[in-house]
């Protein structure tokens, strides 16, 4: 049977469950006389029935379908000649794979042996009795945990708080599993970090000023020893990241005041859904934009002045992110003014402020920690936005201040690491995981630094 | 000191607090069956209102309302919920002016200054008129801070020295001080109900209006914090004229004046006093 049959079955188990709770709950009731001596109402017996037909057998479920492929894995290679079992790891993986694509129907016979045909027969058997197996446990167990949560249906069984329970627990673990995820991509991230790190010293990485990944893939090969400095890469980053905020943060937070204390409510119903479009436009729009708009002219300009501009500038890039980012900051920024309490308002303007006094003085500072918060959200989109860079700013690692040179940013530079044939040993390639990390350390430090801020200047209103 | 108390038959709607005027006020707008009680006119008034109306869009809030307030005098307005005494006391310093939809007919006067006329500066308006607000409202700045916005925003003080003397001088006059003085940098937040009510009269008293004008100022507070505020009203109306609405008949009692409470001369006044609208 498929597992979304299988499912399918198991929410129907769950809902006649809830429905015979129900019912049990009516028929205890009228045999100790009246439904106000049980302990909850009816609707709760039938949850908690639901719950207990439904979620141990949702659980052996994902078991099973966790542990299914190995299992059978294991059964079919036992099966296999002693010969073909010595073979090494990555052989075996590939000559199973065979016996797997065939029995699955996918491929066809002609380039597999004897052995593999019968264990293909094997494989396949070894599924369908799984998967029947999986179906009838699957159905058994919910509908034991439906009659045993019916079996206690009594006037003292306290259902509601045992459901009010299950409840807690199931959200705990959602946040569990999404921190768990959080964790495992730091964690992998981390140890292929440190695998590039056995090649190449970490003081090399952090303090050298060349970024050159360019590594002899084979050891007759001529090429570069290569240098893996990521200061170039961190300084581009934060120059773009940095022309692009000084664009964002100041138009997008004045825009958010005059729109929130200032225009009419017609134009803001307007002007918001406007901006949130912008927000929707793919990132790659805006990279040729850059590229083939912003660039040419910028480089004109600073030519008509006297400046040597390079064709790709760090100065087009941040511009256009600028502009990409100055929805985020608007919204947010906008929600949190509106946020501040009217009392605040009424409170200065009676005093004899004038409106942009009381922006200055007592809206801004009451809305600073969320402004803070939107403006981080805005650099970190800033610092993890690849595609305006790659169009807009070139590839070229170099390190400067200059805006009006081509640099470029980490986010790039993992990119092109990783894209095309590439080996995945290679400090070339393990260099993009050592990017990764310090492109999370930036952001954690980021957002320590704006805690710290909030923290501090805070002005908090009730 | 003489003080007058109002009540909703002398402002706005009186209507809707009659058991005749049905469900719908509006229907009884051209019914003029209230009148003002109590004395609304004295000689040389610090503000006058005469025939103000006022509109929110196309509802009427206040009707035809003609009333004075007297120079150091504490006037206190009384009425049901929603007939229009903080509406009033807001057009008092244009503070309906921030609702778009809000419009004001009618001649309200400042010492003889209509603060309607077209060059009046609200920002000036509002230093010489000043508000309490009905939920204590402290900017969430320090206590200090609190009391020195105003004085800096109009330029009051010329050195620190002498901000720190009007910052104690409000928070003496609005008895505060000596529960403050050691914490003058805490959040004005931290403070008790009663305490931030004060720290807001502190706020308004520091930029030297002439006139406050407080909306419930006691209506968020406990017996306690409520009873301490009276008391100040009555010491600071010796400097202030005081326009105050209220929904507590003792606070409309301050000083002499029984008349309104002691004879009503309308029979609307007379059933809202004796609570049978409550």
């Amino acid at each position: 049977m498929q597992t979304s049959t299988v499912f399918l079955v198991l929410v129907a188990l769950s809902f006649v469950g809830f429905l015979v709770g129900r019912k049990r709950s009516h028929a205890v009731a009228a045999g100790v006389g009246g439904m106000h001596l049980l302990h909850s109402l009816p609707k709760h017996y039938g949850y908690m029935a639901a719950l207990w037909a439904g979620l141990p057998a949702l659980l052996l479920l994902v078991l099973w379908m966790a542990f299914e492929a190995r299992v059978v894995h294991n059964l079919v290679v036992a099966e296999l000649p002693a010969q073909v079992q010595q073979l090494h790891h990555s052989e075996l993986g590939l000559y199973y794979n065979q016996i797997v694509s065939y029995a699955t129907g996918s491929s066809d016979a002609t380039l597999l042996d004897e052995n593999q045909l019968s264990a293909a027969e094997h494989y396949r058997e070894l599924m369908s009795n799984s998967g029947l197996m999986k179906a009838l446990l699957v159905c058994l167990v919910a509908i034991i945990g439906a009659l045993l949560a019916v079996q206690r249906v009594s006037p003292a069984l306290r259902a509601r708080n045992h459901v009010e329970n299950i409840f807690k627990w199931i959200l705990f673990t959602c946040s569990f599993i999404a921190v768990l995820t959080t964790l495992g991509i730091v964690l992998s991230v981390l140890f292929e970090a440190l695998r590039f790190f056995q090649s190449i010293p970490v003081t090399d990485f952090l303090f050298g000023l060349q970024w050159s990944p360019q590594m002899a893939i084979r050891i007759d090969q001529v090429a570069a020893s290569g240098s893996f400095g990521f200061v170039p890469l961190l300084v581009g980053t934060l120059l773009i990241s940095m022309v692009a905020m000084v664009i964002a943060v100041p138009v997008g937070l004045m825009s958010a005041i005059y729109l929130s204390e200032y225009a009419s409510r017609q134009f803001r119903a307007v002007t918001k859904p406007l901006l949130e479009i912008l927000a929707g436009v793919p990132t790659v729009v805006y990279g040729f934009f850059a590229a083939l708009t912003v660039a040419p002219f910028i480089r004109e300009l600073g030519e008509s002045m006297g400046l040597t501009v390079a064709s790709e500038s760090a100065l087009a890039a941040g511009l256009v992110m600028g502009i990409m980012i100055i929805p985020f900051v608007l919204s947010l920024s906008d929600d949190i003014i509106n946020a501040v309490p009217d009392s605040m308002r009424e409170a200065s303007l009676g005093m004899g402020a004038t409106m942009s006094e009381t922006i200055r003085k007592v809206l801004l500072p009451a809305a600073l920690p969320g402004i803070v918060g939107g403006i981080l959200l805005a650099v970190s989109r800033a610092i993890g936005e690849t595609m305006i860079v790659v169009m807009a700013a070139g590839l070229s690692a170099k390190l400067t201040a200059n805006p009006l040179e081509a640099v470029t940013t980490i986010t790039v530079q993992i990119v092109t690491l990783l894209v095309g044939d590439q080996e995945f040993d290679s400090p070339k390639t393990l260099a993009a995981f050592a990017l990764g990390l310090v492109l999370f350390f930036v952001t954690l430090l980021l957002n320590i630094v704006a805690l710290y801020v909030v923290r501090k200047y805070r002005e908090q209103y009730e | 000191m003489n003080s007058i108390a109002v009540t909703a038959d002398g402002i706005g709607e009186a209507g809707a607090s009659s058991p005749e005027a049905g469900l719908d006020i509006h229907d009884h707008s051209d019914v003029k069956d209230y009148e003002t009680v109590g004395e609304p006119f004295v000689e040389d008034p610090k503000m006058s209102a005469r025939n103000v109306n006022v509109y929110y869009a196309d509802k009427q809030a206040i009707m035809d309302v003609s009333l004075d307030i007297g120079k150091n005098e504490v006037i206190a307005m009384i009425g049901p919920s929603g007939c229009g005494k903080s509406t009033f006391l807001r057009t008092l310093n244009r503070m309906n002016d921030i609702i778009p939809i809000c419009r004001v007919e009618g001649n309200i006067n400042l010492e003889d200054q209509d603060i309607y006329r077209g060059d009046q500066d609200t920002v000036l308006l509002r230093a010489r008129v000043g508000m309490v607000f009905q939920k204590p409202n402290p900017f969430p700045k320090s206590i200090y801070e609190n009391v020195a916005y105003g004085p800096r925003i109009h330029g009051l003080a010329h050195s620190k020295a002498e901000l720190d003397e009007i910052v104690e001088k409000s928070l003496r006059r609005a008895s505060l001080f000596d529960e403050v003085k050691d914490a003058l940098d805490k959040p004005g937040t931290g403070l008790s109900g009663g305490q931030q009510q004060r720290l807001c009269i502190a706020r308004a008293i520091a930029v030297s209006p002439e006139v406050i004008l407080m909306d419930e100022p006691c209506s968020a507070l406990d017996p306690i914090a409520t009873a301490r505020i009276e008391e100040l009203i009555d010491e600071l109306k010796e400097r202030y004229t005081i326009a105050i609405v209220t929904h507590s008949m003792q606070q409309a009692e301050v000083g002499d004046t029984k008349e309104v409470f002691t004879m009503p001369k309308h029979e609307l006044t007379e059933n809202y006093i004796t609570g049978r609208f409550g």
